[in-house]
């Protein structure tokens, strides 16, 4: 699949939401777990070799199932696949909660329902709709229930 | 740089909802010739295929930190997708009406995720105030940091369950609307006169996570998700004590 590489690299080089080095294992056979800078912007986990500017990969985080593990141990993986796990070993139990919550809000699909969510009860209590004041209540993406056309 | 492609094309091709679609031309990166494609927005990503019906899209353009423009061209309803950085690709895409252009125009200029992630901010704050009032405006609980770090506040459930939640009593007039029907009468005491909600409790940190700002940033969000479950379980509890007390038009 062609994609514009030179843009995610730009997006990898921006301020992280959350940023550590921590180790981390690929779903591919007789791989081990290796020590990685992971970062996270908007919705793409990037990783890097802990030496290196550019990233090795990118994980686009829609659809996705964030799983912990053992102790101080969490995985990523994607519903077409649950059984191929990103793992990765954080240095504590606290930080390995940090990440999970961090991760399972870092999708597109989670704000959107969040969106949904927040102007529907802002809606309900004082009856004006919140995303009209930036022209996009129409917008079929933040409807509630069945899409409109 | 590696990318989770079956991932990706799973996430073009399932049936989550699209924020557009429809056939667009694109102008191709060396020839410039048009070639009309398929085209999916979902979130931030702006997928293509050869054909609607193709079980692969044969790319995908990242849209986070783009502008979208009118362009001038040959090619009638044509517009670009622009980024900044010296050697950055611009995509030049054409549709086939004045109404596709701007619909187009319009969705992918608000497709990023930052774009999403302010007006959920916004949003998160507008609720949050009238919650508990303004930052800081009750006794020693926190206001929402201003910084973007937070994420949005709101428990990891299914869709389903979201809408679900109980209300929260609105402080402004003191009592709460059971439906949203126009002239749904209000729940009153003994005397005529609306009860406002109790007060809620002061907040307090939590004592599970302390220590960075992204902690912090984890922890208001969590208070708050806990928070929201005690103050719905109250809302509940008050509830059937106002139905008890008053029977009036329910629909």
């Amino acid at each position: 699949m062609r994609y514009n590489e030179r843009e995610l690299l730009s997006l990898a080089r921006q301020p992280a939401e959350k940023a550590a080095e921590i180790l981390m294992r690929v779903p591919k056979k007789g791989s081990v777990l290796k020590k990685r800078l992971v970062k996270l912007v908007v919705n793409f986990l990037f990783y890097f070799r802990t030496d290196e500017a550019e990233p090795i990969g990118a994980l686009l985080l829609e659809h996705c199932r964030i799983t912990k593990e053992e102790e101080n141990v969490f995985s990523i993986s994607f519903i077409e696949e649950p059984e191929r796990k990103y793992c990765f070993e954080c240095d504590s139990e606290e930080q390995c909660q940090e990440w999970i919550e961090a991760l399972k809000r870092a999708s597109y699909e989670f704000m959107r329902r969040s969106l949904i969510f927040y102007r529907n009860e802002i809606q309900k209590m004082t009856g004006k709709d919140p995303l009209e004041q930036y022209g996009i209540s129409e917008e079929a993406r933040f409807q509630l229930g069945t899409r409109k056309q | 740089m590696k990318l989770n492609e079956r991932s990706l094309a799973f996430y073009a091709t399932c049936d989550s909802p699209a924020d557009n679609t429809g056939f667009l031309y694109k102008r191709g990166e060396r020839h410039t010739a048009y070639h009309r494609r398929w085209f999916v927005l979902k979130g931030n990503m702006l997928f293509y295929f050869e054909e609607r019906e193709s079980r692969e899209p044969v790319g995908v353009i990242v849209l986070e930190g783009c502008t979208v423009e009118l362009c001038d061209s040959a090619e009638e309803f044509a517009f670009a997708i622009r980024f900044g950085g010296t050697k950055s690709r611009t995509y030049v895409l054409a549709a086939e009406s004045q109404a596709a252009m701007e619909s187009w125009v319009k969705s992918l200029s608000r497709a990023s995720f930052d774009y999403m992630r302010l007006v959920v901010r916004e949003l998160e704050k507008q609720l949050e105030e009238m919650r508990w009032g303004p930052a800081g405006g009750c006794g020693g609980c926190r206001g929402l940091p201003t910084s973007w770090k937070p994420k949005p506040s709101v428990p990891e459930q299914s869709p389903e369950r979201l809408p679900a939640l109980p209300a929260i009593l609105p402080k402004e007039n003191g009592c709460a609307v059971w439906n949203n029907a126009p002239g749904a009468v209000r729940p009153h005491d003994s005397e005529g006169n609306p009860r406002p909600p109790p007060l809620p409790p002061r907040r307090r940190a939590s004592s599970s996570e302390a220590g960075s700002a992204g902690a912090a940033a984890a922890e208001s969000s969590s208070t708050f998700c806990r928070l929201h479950e005690q103050y719905g379980r109250e809302v509940a509890r008050l509830r059937q004590d106002w139905l008890e007390r008053w029977r009036g038009p329910r629909p």
